[in-house]
């Protein structure tokens, strides 16, 4: 986000400042962009905010490394293996319509209330784009590439690694990227929906609780950095691992 | 180096079932190539001629009567017969020597030979100096000599052309005819090259297999009996050329 983009939120944070100074919002109910810094400068300085987004982070992330494994496992079975496409295939797409939300109540039965229930709810979230992305990146490679994996003789592990993966990696990666972005939108929905603890959707609820909204509205900000972070960085490992197609 | 191959056709057939019966794309297909030779193969569209180079190559096994390279029946597809394609067919992903590199994948050679046929042959169709080079920043004509290559990075004993040069323009195609024909000479390999273009397959060709389509067959063939390298110029190429047309004429 640059020039002008930067317009609208640099004009609605200068509003946000100047209803507060004119006295037209409650600083209880919608604390000014100010207090919200200061909070941010003792909440890093104290170490409270470092503590809750590694936490976040950890889970996000290993939850995430979890899911798209599995993802990609999966999408490239249903992608390889015919007859496993006709027997999982179908079922699979009935069950990827159910949202994923609806899963907590199960989840927190089988894995309990700690961090392992969190981390398969993020996982959850993070498996079905990559498979769905996976198959169709496999299933859209070009007759004709196939048919030279043929005459050449390659063998299956050939044809995995020389053609398949990077026929379907711009696929893979628009999986990958969805997963990278459902992950976090589930860490913070397992914070909020499941046990508290630390990491940034509990702070959030801790400051809640106890009426602090500048916190509230920190873990806003800081959710919304860390996602346009995650997103930015998996659009610029995208385009570096496939070169190729931009030359 | 392998020999080049004698590849033998007898009474060879094919039909596809479609809708409620069955279509008869090829019938009774008999033909002898000899080792080294040049043999071009004509025909409109749909006279089953791609089809005959998919069963060659081993692309199609279910066929009736006998396809033999060097005495073997044919099963599946080997590195033994190499083939390019109307398109390139080039791995996107892959710079120029490791799309070359594809065909020797499954070669025994030691790493070191592999390295050196893959630089001879990227030499060989002219294109030493874009062995790092993209598909992408090549242009076609440039693609379809990395096709090339890759087709003859291991030394098959028979290549097979489809249409090579169809895609391409009209000056393009004249020189990748002309290098063909210097490949050829320099790598002394049984060819077959599947074309509509009758002055292609004349200039080319050892001999030129008129094809005829309904079901596909072969009618008529023609030996072109002059020396290589060819003057496109030549006028007994012209006269070859004119039987050819004439021969199609005669389907119509």
């Amino acid at each position: 986000m640059t020039g002008r983009g930067l317009v609208l939120p640099a004009l609605l944070l200068a509003a946000w400042e100047a209803a507060h100074h004119l006295g037209l919002s409650d600083p209880r109910l919608l604390p000014p962009p100010s207090l919200v810094l200061a909070r941010l400068g003792r909440e890093a300085a104290e170490g409270g905010l470092w503590f809750h987004l590694g936490a976040s982070l950890v889970r996000d992330l290993a939850g995430f490394a979890i899911g798209a494994a599995a993802g990609l496992l999966g999408g490239l079975l249903l992608g390889l293996w015919r007859g496993f496409d006709r027997l999982v295939g179908p079922s699979f797409h009935a069950w990827k319509q159910i949202a994923v939300f609806a899963w907590i109540p199960l989840i927190s039965v089988w894995f309990g209330v700690g961090e392992a229930a969190k981390v398969v709810f993020v996982a959850l979230a993070a498996f079905t784009p990559v498979v769905v992305n996976t198959h169709e990146g496999i299933r859209g490679i070009d007759r004709r590439h196939w048919e030279v994996a043929r005459v050449l003789t390659l063998t299956p592990w050939q044809t995995l690694v020389r053609l398949v993966l990077p026929a379907a990696l711009p696929s893979i990666f628009t999986g990958l990227h969805l997963a990278l972005i459902y992950a976090w939108l589930a860490t913070v929905g397992a914070e909020y929906f499941m046990t508290v603890g630390p990491g940034i959707g509990g702070m959030m609820t801790e400051g809640r609780e106890h009426f602090h909204m500048d916190v509230v509205l920190l873990g806003v900000l800081i959710l919304g950095v860390v996602g346009y972070a995650l997103n930015h960085g998996a659009a610029a490992a995208e385009a570096r691992l496939l070169h190729w197609r931009h030359r | 180096m392998p020999h080049p191959g004698t590849l033998s056709l007898d009474h060879v057939g094919k039909r596809y079932p479609v809708h409620g019966g069955e279509l008869e794309v090829l019938r009774n297909v008999t033909l002898t190539v000899d080792p080294g030779e040049f043999v071009s193969v004509v025909g409109t569209s749909g006279c089953g001629k791609s089809t005959l180079l998919r069963l060659i190559i081993g692309l199609d096994g279910s066929y009736e009567g006998d396809i033999r390279l060097d005495g073997a029946r044919i099963r599946g597809t080997s590195l033994e017969r190499g083939i390019v394609f109307q398109e390139h067919r080039l791995f996107p992903w892959l710079t120029v020597e490791e799309n070359v590199a594809l065909g020797l994948l499954r070669s025994r050679l030691p790493e070191a030979e592999k390295r050196r046929s893959i630089a001879e042959h990227i030499a060989l169709v002219g294109l030493a100096g874009f062995e790092k080079a993209y598909p992408a920043q090549l242009s076609g004509g440039m693609a379809q000599r990395v096709a090339i290559a890759r087709a003859l990075v291991n030394r098959p004993s028979i290549l097979l052309l489809d249409e090579p040069f169809g895609a391409l323009d009209a000056l393009t195609r004249a020189a990748l005819q002309t290098e063909l024909q210097r490949i050829w000479q320099a790598e002394g390999i049984t060819t077959i090259l599947v074309t509509h273009d009758v002055a292609e397959a004349v200039y080319l060709g050892d001999r030129v297999v008129v094809m005829q389509p309904s079901p596909g067959r072969i009618r008529r063939v023609l030996p072109v009996p002059l020396p290589h390298p060819r003057d496109r110029a030549d006028p007994r190429l012209a006269d070859l050329e004119r039987n050819v047309l004439d021969e199609l004429a005669g389907l119509a």
